[in-house]
């Protein structure tokens, strides 16, 4: 924005008082007050203030935040500031330095979000964070490209579950607006920068474990019969930093915890999601079964390959293990020899399943 | 003072077109510039029901269901997620398919919300069922020696689902654009499957009122009514059964112009839409539809 327009500003603003970023402006009887870390003036006139403010990064600073970003007190706005480190030690004439030459990032889940200044205006990009030194990448400029964009993961797989440490590669969205921004990360990551600012503003509305589960409906009321300990294990298998880079600031109910990690996400989830939620239903299922005992024959070896197997599954492994990598208990031959020897039409070890 | 509309669809966390067509509408109505924020939200994909609201700056927010019927999801869901804590279906003073509006404040957020009924249900689908017709057919004036069959997936859950279909099958019968009209099901009496023996007009138009195509519509329903035997080899459109031609269109919800009963929705709810309403008419081509 031209200085012009910014210093009109500031003179406009300068009645009612200036205090942003280091930058003070007052209208006292005796002229006015213009102030900064680095300079300090009384008594100027209105000419003489504009020739103060002409050309001075305090003011572009003040202008760029009150007139361009605008929204006091929105997620939106709290969450540029934090992009571009305006909340830290750095005076506003380094920052704008540092945004001028290399920019300012922040990562937000497997995200890189990149602040610079170029021609005078503030711009952002927005990328994998694995692919920060990558300069040949599909270029964006569209928020909405962002919602078919991460839809499935690098393999072509559908991602119900947008905070799943799968975000696919290779793309970067360029030249945003400040609004632009937001708007790509919110559909990236939906509601994760509102409730980051609830959490930074003490207003983060936790619904525990109990009280979600309380009130669902139709097929899925029977939740909340899932215990504390079923709980901890579902929370195990759904919850943690390696399926989901929300951390978790839910518990069971408010009198009791649950024992796993939280996770080290950015951003704070504040209720069991939707995916969550059908997952305890099916857990609620399983957990009407009784128990029962079976008796198999299998080597030490079969165990362990057996163990091994729920590993590679619960892991996500198998597409890592090598075609003849037989050392490694669930590969595919490996598995298949242990069904051909082991598992006829009546189960494991021909052990039926259920009573006939 | 700034208005938002928000698209809440049902949505899956197996099938990624579920949500296809929330987003295709909300572009659409997002390009005529109308509100200033236009965001979708889903049962089963994010940003949820639950946390949609907060992602708005906007103090007055019109909330349109993309759900065919009244029932579950509009009554019971819906409010619940999100947090209209003053709401009641008798608000509606619906007998199923007359549920137009209420205003609200959703409590997390202190904002004001304009609750409306679902897409599916609205007067102006009646349009969108022959504008479909006439999308599938590529003929302007289709009506004339044809006959049109309007889907619905029955009662088993929910009995306003059926009224819906009844509702709008009635009123597309009364304009006489179509030799004949009649309501068919997947689960209950009068079945898709005989669709052929409802109709004495050799080409039959198939219209199933659902939102997105998926499940039901693109494998039970081809193979019930018997234009393919295995979905996954396809059909022709029209493909000839029983000596009828059947132009099976998909789900209805796909068609462009339902961009035009969302705005219809929250135009009467109070949002300001008349010129968005015209600019999305035009541009789907929905101009000749509301003149029929």
């Amino acid at each position: 924005m031209s200085e012009t327009v910014q210093v009109a500003a500031l003179i406009d603003a300068a009645t009612d008082g200036v205090e942003f970023d280091g930058l003070r402006v007052e209208d006292t009887t005796y002229g006015y007050r213009f102030e900064t870390p680095a300079e300090s003036h009384r008594g100027l006139s209105t000419d003489e203030l504009g020739d103060a403010a002409t050309g001075n990064e305090y003011v572009a600073n003040w202008y760029y935040w009150q007139h361009e970003v605008g929204g006091e007190d929105t997620p939106r706005r709290a969450f540029l500031r934090w992009v571009e480190h305006a909340t830290g030690d750095d005076t506003v004439p380094e920052r704008l330095d540092a945004l001028r030459t290399d920019g300012l990032s922040r990562e937000w889940g497997e995200l890189l979000v990149t602040a610079h200044i170029r021609d005078g205006e503030h711009v952002y990009e927005v990328r994998h964070q694995e692919n920060a030194a990558d300069d040949d990448l599909e270029t964006y400029t569209d928020p909405l490209d962002a919602r078919q964009l991460v839809k499935h993961d690098d393999d072509g797989k559908y991602r119900p579950l947008s905070t799943a440490p799968s975000l696919p590669h290779g793309w970067v969205f360029t030249g945003l607006s400040g609004e632009a921004l937001v708007r790509t990360v919110d559909f990236i990551y939906p509601a994760t920068v509102a409730n980051w600012h609830r959490e930074r503003e003490g207003e983060l509305d936790v619904t525990h474990y109990r009280e979600a589960a309380d009130r669902q409906s139709g097929i899925y009321e029977i939740v909340s019969e899932l215990t504390p300990e079923q709980l901890e294990w579902a929370t195990e298998a759904c919850c943690v930093d390696s399926q989901c880079l929300k951390r978790r600031e839910w518990e069971y109910d408010e009198d009791t915890d649950i024992d796993t990690p939280a996770g080290g996400g950015a951003f704070p989830c504040r209720e069991p999601c939707s995916l969550f939620v059908a997952a305890a239903r099916k857990f609620v299922t399983l957990e009407r079964d009784e128990e029962r005992e079976y008796t198999f024959e299998l080597t030490p070896t079969e165990k362990e390959q057996i163990e091994d197997i729920i590993g590679a599954v619960a892991d996500g492994r198998t597409d890592e293990i090598r075609e003849a990598d037989v050392n490694d208990g669930a590969n595919r031959y490996r598995a298949r020899y242990l069904r051909a020897k082991r598992m006829d039409d009546r189960g494991l070890s021909g052990t039926p399943t259920y009573d006939d | 003072m700034s208005q938002a509309l928000v698209i809440v669809g049902h949505g899956s966390h197996l099938n990624p077109g579920s949500s296809e067509p929330a987003f295709t509408h909300a572009d659409t109505i997002r390009a005529t510039g109308a509100f200033d924020e236009v965001r979708e939200a889903f049962w089963k994909e994010e940003p949820s029901f639950r946390e949609v609201l907060r992602t708005l700056e906007s103090e007055e927010v019109f909330v349109v269901p993309l759900f065919v019927s009244e029932g579950y999801f509009t009554e019971q869901v819906i409010p619940r997620e999100l947090r209209l804590n003053d709401w009641s279906p008798d608000q509606w003073e619906s007998d199923g398919t007359d549920a137009d509006h209420v205003t609200l404040e959703a409590t997390d957020v202190g904002k004001t919300i304009h609750y409306c009924g679902p897409v599916g249900t609205h007067d102006s689908m009646s349009d969108v069922i022959v504008q479909r017709a006439k999308s599938v057919t590529g003929d302007d004036d289709v009506g004339e020696g044809v006959g049109l069959a309007v889907v619905g997936h029955g009662t088993e859950r929910n009995e306003n689902s059926a009224k819906a279909i009844y509702y709008h099958a009635d009123r597309i019968r009364e304009r006489g654009r179509f030799d004949e009209v009649q309501a068919v099901f997947m689960d209950e009496d009068p079945e898709v499957d005989d669709v052929t023996e409802f109709f004495d007009a050799p080409d039959i138009v198939v219209v199933p009122l659902f939102v997105a195509d998926g499940f039901h519509t693109q494998e039970d329903i081809p193979e019930d009514m018997g234009i393919t035997e295995d979905y996954r080899t396809g059909w022709e459109v029209p493909e000839t059964v029983d000596g009828h031609r059947i132009w099976y269109a998909g789900a209805v919800g796909t068609e462009p112009l339902v961009a035009d009963v969302i705005l219809e929705r929250a135009g009467d709810a109070g949002a300001a839409v008349e010129h968005a309403i015209a600019a999305v008419r035009e541009e789907t081509g929905g101009v000749n539809a509301v003149s029929d």
